[in-house]
């Protein structure tokens, strides 16, 4: 699978100028009641896998949105590769791709026939049977639009986001909503584009897909940027790379309280949240800290119910920075 | 591929065109039900031979008299079971047999009693030996495009222009809204207005197969007159078709759902199908009402054409209609250009 996307040969760019492929400067966006781009300041560079990862509602596709000059911001600027909206609006068109996040094209139409609809709208791109191929939807090149399944559905947008053959690439949540086998299919996709130079801007809420895709990622929580950096930086961040939880039912002694003094005192143990009854501690060296951490639950009469951990991941980054959890939004 | 199919507006227009056509259920109501429409009425209006009209008398020498006149059939009945055979409909007047002569009992305000008084009494009065003063002869005539069926067959035009106009703009817009399509496609470099015309080029070519499918039928199965200049019938029904595509979409330039616009939709509709004198003729609505009636774009479409076909009008003659088709293309476009909402 990964062998066909990787063939994708860009054709000839013009040579790398010092202008990022994206800069937003102080951008803002409200609507009546709630701001949903709260002073965003970014850069994305060039031939970047650029990600902006939140919760529903975090501003990720007013953001994007905005880029795409689709919205206009209530203040601050947009720069794509080195022009602006107000001014380059023709060019910029020609020359970026768009997924949106629920295009539904007419049922009734074939998969050629949506691909050359939007070709015809470009200068210059890719053959239709180009994107067809990139797209993996060579058998399903005559089929009507409503006889596909979602992932099908999806790399067809993927597809007529592919056939200007753009420099900047923008995917808004392009997963979301597929089943596992959908979302990895596509995630080869990205690789393959990834892999040709592109610039990529996505948007997901998927930890993981972050983690998988992306160079550097964005977190975004209330319109603004609270992490920035690589997936492994922000998950260095977090202090420890294991997460252990553990839940303690009863008691023996005492009053059922957990000492938490205790336990970020042992060697290796970076924090303490609590969340639904359920003890979480970013811990650096899980082979001494766990002995301790049961020993130390026993000590204070405590008996444990559950005991889990896992590995850090992007998911632990946002529970630190916010104390919600993702999955709850 | 060559470079015009390869343009945007060509692929854009193609799309269109696809999409109806793969729409069982528009062909059906754009080109079949107005042909069953027009072969219902032409089946209920067809000219039929004078009628024959039902009427009582009180004495079998009334009765003897009275069906003497062709025109008429009658029975003889007691003045009670007369007086109820009227009062149900079985029979249009009833002769009441009295010592000064005859009476006649009828509603006067249906015309088929009041045809049947005149016979009868002509029956009656000849029967007691009068004679006519002057000889009289009969040539009888039907004309065509003086039918009804002459009459109807403009305004199943008319109305079907203005349906397939309008419904085939606003659903789709709609629903290329509702679906992000609309925003999908302004996301992309396609130049906006070639989206709009794209929507009245392809309905421009289903209005040839339209109408010609339509007044083909109209000719070739009731004879339906073409009396004016075919190339300014073909005009007229693009001027038409035009301007309901304008107003249907003004109609779906800032609706987001499929009710809002099918509400609004027959809201604007729903006045021209009663008043612009689709089926019987416009002028029988009150003089207070008519100026308001005279402005509506279907009832200027349906006198043009009816002029066209029926009495061979020109265009020039028709002037006045024509100026408030096109102010009802003009304006409603201009008006969605600017309100339009694209996402």
């Amino acid at each position: 699978m990964n062998a066909a996307v990787t063939q994708i040969s860009p054709t000839p760019r013009p040579a790398p100028d010092s202008a990022p492929s994206l800069r937003l400067r102080g951008l803002r966006k409200a609507y009546a009641d709630v701001v949903a781009v709260d002073g965003l300041d970014l850069e994305v560079a060039r031939g970047e896998c650029f990600g902006l990862l939140g919760p529903n509602g975090a501003g990720k596709t007013t953001t994007i949105e905005i880029c795409e000059g689709l919205t206009a911001p209530d203040a601050g600027s947009v720069e794509l590769l080195g022009l602006t909206w107000q001014t380059g609006a023709k060019e910029l068109r020609q020359r970026i791709g768009i997924q949106l996040q629920e295009t539904q094209f007419p049922e009734k139409l074939k998969v050629v026939e949506v691909l050359r609809l939007f070709r015809s709208f470009f200068r210059r791109g890719i053959a239709m049977e180009e994107a067809i191929r990139i797209a993996q939807l060579e058998e399903k090149r005559n089929a009507r639009v409503g006889s596909l399944s979602g992932g099908q559905k999806q790399r067809l947008a993927m597809a007529c986001a592919l056939v200007s053959d753009p420099e900047l690439l923008f995917l808004d949540e392009p997963t979301t909503g597929l089943d596992p086998q959908a979302r990895r299919h596509l995630w080869d996709l990205v690789d393959g584009l990834k892999q040709a130079g592109r610039t990529i801007i996505l948007t997901t809420h998927y930890m993981e897909e972050a983690e998988r895709l992306c160079d550097r990622v964005a977190i975004l929580d209330h319109g603004k940027i609270i992490a920035l950096g690589t997936p492994q930086q922000l998950i260095a961040s977090v202090g420890g790379e294991h997460i252990v939880e553990f839940a303690v039912s009863g008691h023996v002694s005492g009053d059922g309280h957990v000492d938490t003094g205790a336990l970020t005192a042992i060697p290796g143990v970076q924090s303490h949240r609590v969340d639904a009854s359920i003890h979480q501690l970013s811990v650096s060296e899980l082979h001494i800290a766990v002995p301790r951490i049961i020993a130390a639950l026993g000590e204070q009469g405590l008996h444990l119910s559950e005991l889990r951990t896992h590995s850090a991941s992007l998911d632990d980054v946002f529970v630190r920075l916010t104390g919600r959890n993702l999955r709850d939004e | 591929m060559s470079r015009m199919s390869e343009s945007s507006l060509f692929q854009l227009t193609a799309v269109r065109f696809l999409l109806f056509v793969r729409e069982p259920e528009a062909i059906f109501w754009i080109f079949v039900f107005p042909i069953l429409l027009a072969v219902g009425l032409g089946i209920a209006f067809r000219n039929r031979p004078p009628d024959v009209l039902p009427v009582g008398a009180t004495t079998p020498q009334l009765t003897q008299a009275l069906s003497a006149e062709n025109g008429l059939r009658a029975a003889t009945l007691d003045q009670a079971a007369g007086t109820h055979a009227l009062a149900v409909g079985d029979i249009l007047l009833l002769a009441i047999q009295n010592s000064a002569g005859v009476e006649y009992k009828y509603d006067d305000t249906n015309p088929d009693a009041r045809i049947a008084r005149l016979l009868a009494d002509r029956a009656v009065q000849a029967a007691a030996g009068r004679r006519d003063a002057v000889r009289a002869e009969n040539e009888l005539v039907h004309e065509t495009g003086s039918r009804y069926i002459d009459f109807v067959v403009p305004g199943l035009l008319g109305m079907n222009l203005m349906g397939s106009a309008m419904w085939g703009l606003g659903f789709s817009i709609v629903e290329a809204r509702q679906k992000k399509l609309l925003k999908r496609m302004v996301a992309s470099p396609m130049p906006r207005w070639q989206y709009l015309a794209a929507y009245i080029l392809s309905r421009l070519a289903m209005l040839a197969i339209e109408v010609v499918v339509f007044l083909g039928f109209a000719w070739l199965v009731f004879g339906v007159p073409f009396r004016g200049s075919l190339w300014q019938l073909g005009f007229l029904c693009i001027l038409t078709s035009l301007a309901f595509s304008a107003l249907g979409l003004l109609v779906a330039s800032r609706a987001k759902t499929m009710e809002a616009v099918s509400g609004l939709m027959n809201l604007v509709m729903l006045p021209m199908w009663i008043l612009s004198g689709v089926f019987f003729s416009a002028s029988r609505f009150p003089a207070l009402l008519q100026p308001a009636v005279r402005a509506l774009p279907l009832t200027a479409a349906i006198d043009t054409m009816r002029g066209n076909m029926l009495q061979g009008t020109s265009l020039a003659q028709m002037a006045a209609p024509l100026a408030i088709l096109a102010a009802w293309l003009i304006v409603p476009f201009a008006v969605s250009l600017r309100i339009f909402r694209w996402r």
